[in-house]
């Protein structure tokens, strides 16, 4: 067995008073994909948030890549540099084309030439299929496409491991599948995911396993197979009965 | 009841009441310009209040009976949904029409027919509307203040090479184009200084000093309105990211700084730069009147322009800096390429609105005995060879100031509709 590339241990956060994440304790190895799911306001989306620091933890460790994420991490942007990031709400720059929204990182954080940084985007964004919008902006792309263009931007930094933050949830049913399988194809290439989400058709197809949260805590966490065959808490099986 | 039935149209009938409501409403117009422009009152027949209503009215009904929801005719549709949906709009918008008409005779004999622009006296203007000779006998002196007359070409040449700098980068080549913004924050300010103070000023280069104390009128407007523009801006900027920024100190200073410049009236300002702050320095620092007075009014406005700078960040939605940090860029890079092209985009009409502010500041600098435009009218109407005309002077200077900020903002339009990317 490898080192894992993730590991989290007894990391909690608070926002304020309120005890967003207990005591979570997570190792994740490389190429493995993770989902991980639970009701809403579960802290899902804080702990993926906590991985690359866009959310500070007060307590514990999270240790990325063999680099440890705290107050006293200087080159905080080089690790996220190796950790992409694809967001509910798209988030892409609606001031530059879909083009420059993957290049952009590349040019001036990875200080890659211009062609070199165009042709690895133009190659990203054929794997997604939106290489022929470019040179549109964002606006002007339907949600799914715009979607595939953040994972086509995220994957221009040639990232390590990649995040999902509830990356369909904002999608319409139609647009769902493409998005997915974008992701699919990207989880047979290989990559280390972590995937927020509550698609479990498809945590069901690419997980190696699947993390179930609530209040704040890791409840289950279990091979795919044997998540969705018997789960051991109750909570997660009145999860799973609700949303299958 | 009937009677108001009586006058409502419905669709059998518009074409036969619009006819008779366009007479109605011609008779009373023909009414209100005959008295307006020939002194003549076609209903001097009807008792003296009636007189005053009698078009109104007539213009009212005549509305009225051309008052339907469709009809099918463009023009009177477009009429009906803009001008007249109800009898309260009719009534202001006959109201606004005849105040028109009626003011229309007395401000254009005043302005054209019954003005003097010839001659180069007072004893010219012998007519009862405005005195034009005044303004032209006086032009020199509100474009180029005390500034001797035969050096004027100076002040010319020096704004047409500034503005022509100012061109540059239109012209800028693509590989150059990531200099811009160093270019015009940084290079044009100085070369335009340069520029102002060794064409303008002199002293050097065989060309006569002239003192800032001779500067004056319009090209002294555009100057310390020009310098306050380039200079507020950048600096509003770094206030702005400064009060929000995570450090205390610099999130203080900025905060305090904001807070105290707006707090203070710009008169105040201004009376502090020229009479309390030569007293501060050291003896044998000189420093210009002119140059205090532009710093003055650029930290003034740099303090405004990073309010609504801020404004602009602020809205933002926080995805835009999540995206740009997971993508390992840090504090000036995601800034720079993230969020300050959209959040300046954003304000636009915000710092167009404080740059206008700041041209018609200007004038305030007469308080320092700067006297630019509007000081110049101030000091001219005050001539004794020329006392009585501050109207004309008044009338001119609003025209030009207008001209100069409306096209200001028709430039901030332009703008909005050039980086409009989304949908």
């Amino acid at each position: 067995m490898s080192d894992p590339i993730i590991k989290i241990q007894n990391m909690n956060k608070w926002f304020g008073d309120f005890q967003v994440l207990k005591n979570i304790n997570l190792e994740v190895e490389a190429n493995k994909k993770i989902v991980v799911c639970g009701p809403s306001g579960s802290g899902k989306s804080t702990l993926i948030r906590c991985i690359n620091r866009l959310e500070e933890h007060q307590e514990g460790d999270i240790i990325v890549d063999g680099n440890e994420l705290s107050e006293k991490t200087k080159d905080i942007e080089k690790i996220r540099a190796e950790v992409g990031m694809v967001f509910q709400q798209f988030n892409l720059f609606p001031h530059l084309s879909i083009l420059d929204n993957c290049t952009l990182a590349p040019i001036w954080v990875k200080k890659m030439p211009k062609k070199e940084a165009q042709e690895l985007a133009l190659d990203q964004l054929k794997k997604v299929q939106i290489d022929d919008q470019a040179n549109k902006f964002p606006g002007q792309l339907s949600g799914g496409q715009q979607q595939r263009c953040a994972i086509a931007r995220a994957l221009c930094m040639q990232p390590k491991i990649m995040l999902f933050d509830e990356p369909t949830s904002a999608l319409d049913p139609e647009m769902i599948k493409e998005v997915l399988d974008a992701m699919v194809s990207l989880a047979k290439g290989g990559m280390t995911m972590i995937v927020v989400t509550h698609e479990m058709g498809f945590a069901k197809e690419v997980a190696d396993e699947v993390i179930f949260m609530d209040e704040g805590m890791i409840i289950e966490k279990a091979d795919t197979k044997e998540f969705f065959a018997n789960p051991k808490s109750d909570r997660t099986k009145l999860f799973l009965s609700q949303i299958l | 009841m009937q009677t108001i039935n009586f006058l409502k149209p419905n669709r059998n009938n518009i074409k036969n009441y619009s006819i008779i409501g366009s007479v109605l409403i011609l008779i009373s117009l023909i009414d209100v310009i005959s008295n307006a422009f020939l002194k003549i009152n076609l209903t001097s027949f009807l008792p003296g209040s009636l007189t005053i209503l009698f078009p109104l009215i007539l213009g009212l009904i005549g509305l009225n009976m051309m008052r339907i929801d469709y009809s099918g005719n463009k023009t009177l549709d477009l009429l009906n949904k803009n001008i007249n949906t109800n009898n309260f709009n009719a009534l202001l918008t006959l109201l606004i029409l005849f105040s028109i008409i009626k003011a229309l005779p007395p401000s254009l004999s005043w302005m054209i027919l019954d003005a003097n622009i010839s001659g180069d006296s007072k004893d010219a203007c012998t007519g009862t509307g405005a005195c034009w000779t005044y303004i032209k006998v006086w032009f020199r002196r509100f474009m180029y203040g005390m500034y001797p007359n035969e050096f004027h070409w100076r002040i010319n040449t020096a704004f047409i090479l500034v503005i022509a700098l100012g061109f540059v980068g239109y012209f800028m080549k693509e590989n150059l184009k990531k200099y811009l913004a160093l270019y015009y924050v940084i290079i044009y300010p100085i070369i335009a200084y340069l520029v102002i103070y060794y064409l303008i000023s002199g002293g050097s280069f065989g060309l006569q000093w002239v003192e800032t104390g001779a500067w004056g009128g319009l090209s002294l407007t555009f100057i310390v309105s020009f310098f306050c523009l380039i200079f507020c801006f950048p600096l509003g900027m770094i206030f702005a990211l400064g009060r929000r920024s995570n450090l205390p100190v610099i999130k203080y200073i900025s905060i305090c700084y904001i807070e105290f410049w707006r707090g203070v009236p710009l008169i105040t300002v201004l009376f502090m730069s020229s009479v309390m702050f030569p007293m501060f320095l050291p003896e044998d620092f000189f420093m210009d009147k002119l140059v205090r007075v532009i710093i003055a009014i650029t930290l003034f406005e740099a303090a405004y322009c990073a309010e609504v700078i801020r404004g602009g960040l602020q809205s933002l939605p926080r995805g835009q800096y999540d995206a740009a940090k997971s993508l390992g860029m840090g504090y000036w890079k995601m800034h720079i390429f993230v969020i300050l092209p959209q959040a300046l985009k954003l304000v636009i009409p915000g710092i167009a609105n404080t740059f206008l502010a700041l041209v018609k500041d200007t004038p305030l600098i007469f308080v320092v005995g700067l006297a630019e435009l509007a000081g110049m009218l101030a000091l001219a109407k005050t001539n004794p060879k020329w006392l009585g005309f501050a109207m004309e002077g008044y009338i001119f200077a609003s025209i030009i100031f207008w001209i100069i900020c409306y096209a200001m903002s028709k430039y901030s339009y332009n703008l909005e509709a050039k980086y409009k990317t989304e949908r």
